[in-house]
């Protein structure tokens, strides 16, 4: 037999074996389409937990207070810091923790009080317009608002975003001076940035101890190789002082926040492998049942000369082929839920994309499915003995 | 100088193993048949005739003892070997028919040849000729369960016939059909034979089936009986065989 015609009358055979009991193999694909959509869902949500450590650069540390982040940092550390060989810039940034307009969840977005001046040159994935960004260092209630936020809420330059503190008591009104933009998906600008100036004069007048703070520093540094020695160095400036320091790369101060929900980012994880190993016994249930129906069929295959491997290639490429379609389809699907599902869940994931290598693993997950799923029949089927498989009635 | 037989066997047994013991199915057989002849295998349930159809078909092997198809020692050949030496030498009409319910008649028939070497327009024309033969030219694009149990039983001749094999073995091919349709079966059967010399060895509870026979073997507890040459056969109108 060439192999081109073997080939060709091999495809014949898996493809009318595939549709040969419809309702059976439409449930099949069904629940693959459903599983391979839920993983590539589930593995989506694991890559979204870590979307704030996946924007962060290499050439940024933070500085924070050694003993816990929620305790500040004098503002004079930021001169010292820049002093530090190997350090570029310096900004300070605090967390405001405003109440817009409710606590819904979906009114909620964070807010941090920065330096103007070096803020935006730290974050070169913010897209800013000159003259937006001109006016906003102009203006001292300005306040630059993330694309994505202004999406959400309508938000447009010249509006006034009224904002209730809760760390920094009041009612704080602020201009919407620009909008900024992200360089790539993965992104986030669901974000409002402001003057730390603006925020530190409120807090001289009302509360003066607490003026003169800032909650964290944002370091840039020339060359990333040297991220460990520059922490260290700036550590070890404040050792001994009234608020020591834990400087660590902007990743790794991500990875900290991830760190405290990583039982659930790993419940995560092993339900989607779950999934997968429920589709697994599903697959494995079908096509047992496929290859016991069809013994006296593949013992007449193997009576009329075809090899004991045709035969287990039949059911191997009939469970590879039923795994593909659903597999194709539960892809496909993937990228619209995932979009409903970033357009409903923004506030708590705003970066919420589908990654290649979600996809991959999906159609790895599909291909190692079937290969598994009809491995087992496929081998009974091979080695029935010609003269027990004709007897058999499926 | 007397013609080799087709299939010679010697000193053949086979047995099973049964609930830890070993059962004898077959005991020491001895059987020549000639090229071309017509031979029924009748017996009671248990009496072993399927089991030697099996062994002269290649697709069970003995415990002991030799056969000879064509010349070759069949209990010699491996797994594979015995898959490629199916392929050429025999053509299989089964009791179910056992056609492929996905392929239409045409592919059906085809099925053997994809095992050849023959391009697609010979195996077309090859495939023709065999459903011409029995009669099906007009149910090539039907599917078995579109077709008659007797039409599925004439695919399935058309198919064993297709390769051109050596010999056909049949395993009560009208154990599931009506009279008429079994009387049609039988009578595609002795053509076969008479006309184009075709070696058909069958399996039948059916004394009617054995009417078509050249030559009837008993067989009673794994163990042959005697010869029984139909009454049919030798009056005028009897069927002839191949070798007169």
């Amino acid at each position: 037999m060439t192999l081109r015609r073997a080939a060709m009358h091999y495809l014949k055979l898996v493809l009318k074996n595939l549709f040969r009991h419809r309702l059976r193999s439409a449930l099949t694909v069904t629940g693959l389409v459903v599983a391979i959509l839920a993983f590539g869902l589930l593995q989506t949500v694991v890559q979204a937990w870590y979307a704030g450590a996946d924007m962060a650069s290499a050439s940024r540390l933070i500085t924070r207070n050694a003993t816990s982040l929620v305790f500040p940092l004098p503002i004079y550390y930021r001169e010292r810091i820049k002093a530090i060989d190997g350090v570029k810039a310096v900004a300070v940034s605090n967390w405001f923790g405003g109440i817009y307009k409710d606590q819904s969840y979906g009114n909620f977005f964070p807010q941090f009080a920065v330096d103007d001046e070096v803020w935006f040159d730290l974050f070169p994935e913010f897209r800013t317009r000159p003259e937006e960004l001109l006016a906003w260092k102009k203006d001292q209630q300005g306040a630059m608002v993330g694309r994505q936020l202004a999406d959400e809420h309508g938000f447009k330059v010249g509006d006034t975003i009224p904002i209730k503190g809760t760390i920094f008591p009041g009612v704080w009104e602020f201009h919407v001076d620009g909008i900024f933009e992200p360089r790539d998906d993965a992104t986030i600008t669901r974000q409002m940035y402001f003057h730390w100036d603006y925020l530190n004069e409120q807090m001289k007048k009302l509360f003066p101890k607490r003026a003169e703070y800032a909650g964290l520093f944002v370091v840039q540094i020339a060359d990333p190789g040297r991220a460990a020695e520059i922490s260290q160095a700036i550590d070890k400036e404040f050792r001994n002082s009234l608020a020591e320091t834990l400087t660590e790369t902007e990743k790794a101060f991500q990875l900290g926040f991830v760190a405290q929900t990583e039982t659930i980012v790993m419940a995560v994880r092993v339900v989607s492998f779950v999934v997968i190993l429920i589709i697994f016994a599903v697959v494995a249930n079908t096509m047992a049942m496929t290859a016991r129906e069809r013994l006296s069929e593949y013992a007449t295959l193997k009576a009329l000369g075809f090899d004991p491997a045709f035969v287990a290639a039949l059911i191997l490429g009939e469970s590879v082929a039923l795994t593909t379609l659903g597999g194709i389809l539960g892809i496909a699907l993937t990228f619209p839920v995932a979009a409903a599902f970033k357009s409903l869940l923004s506030a708590v994931f705003p970066v919420f994309n589908v990654a290649p290598q979600t996809v991959a693993l999906q159609a790895l997950a599909a291909l190692g499915v079937g290969l598994a799923a009809g491995l087992l029949p496929s081998i009974r089927a091979a080695r029935v003995r010609i003269v027990e498989g004709l007897r058999y009635i499926g | 100088m007397a013609e080799r037989p087709i299939v010679s066997i010697a000193h053949l047994s086979k047995s099973y193993r049964r609930g830890g013991e070993d059962v004898p199915v077959l005991r020491d057989i001895t059987l020549d048949i000639a090229r071309g002849e017509f031979i029924a295998l009748m017996g009671p349930s248990g009496s072993g005739k399927s089991t030697l159809l099996n062994l002269i078909a290649g697709i069970d092997k003995p415990d002991a003892g030799t056969l000879l198809v064509d010349g070759d020692d069949i209990t010699r050949l491996s797994e594979a070997e015995l898959a490629d030496w199916r392929a050429a030498h025999v053509g299989f009409v089964f009791q179910f028919y056992n056609l492929m319910p996905v392929l239409d008649a045409f592919e059906n028939v085809e099925l053997p040849l994809m095992l050849t070497a023959l391009s697609r327009r010979e195996r077309r024309a090859r495939v023709e000729t065999a459903l011409a033969l029995v009669g099906l030219s007009d149910r090539m694009e039907h599917n078995p369960n579109e077709l008659s149990g007797g039409q599925q039983q004439r695919v399935a001749i058309a198919r064993a016939i297709i390769a051109d094999p050596t010999i056909i073995v049949a395993d009560e091919p009208t154990g599931d059909l009506d009279r008429k349709s079994a009387e049609d079966v039988l009578a595609l059967l002795r053509r076969l034979n008479g006309e184009m010399g075709k070696t058909i060895i069958m399996v039948s509870h059916d004394p009617h089936a054995v009417e078509s026979a050249e030559r009837v073997m008993h067989l009673e507890k794994g163990e042959l009986v005697p010869d029984v040459v139909p009454a049919q056969a030798k009056t005028p109108g009897g069927f002839p065989s191949a070798r007169e």
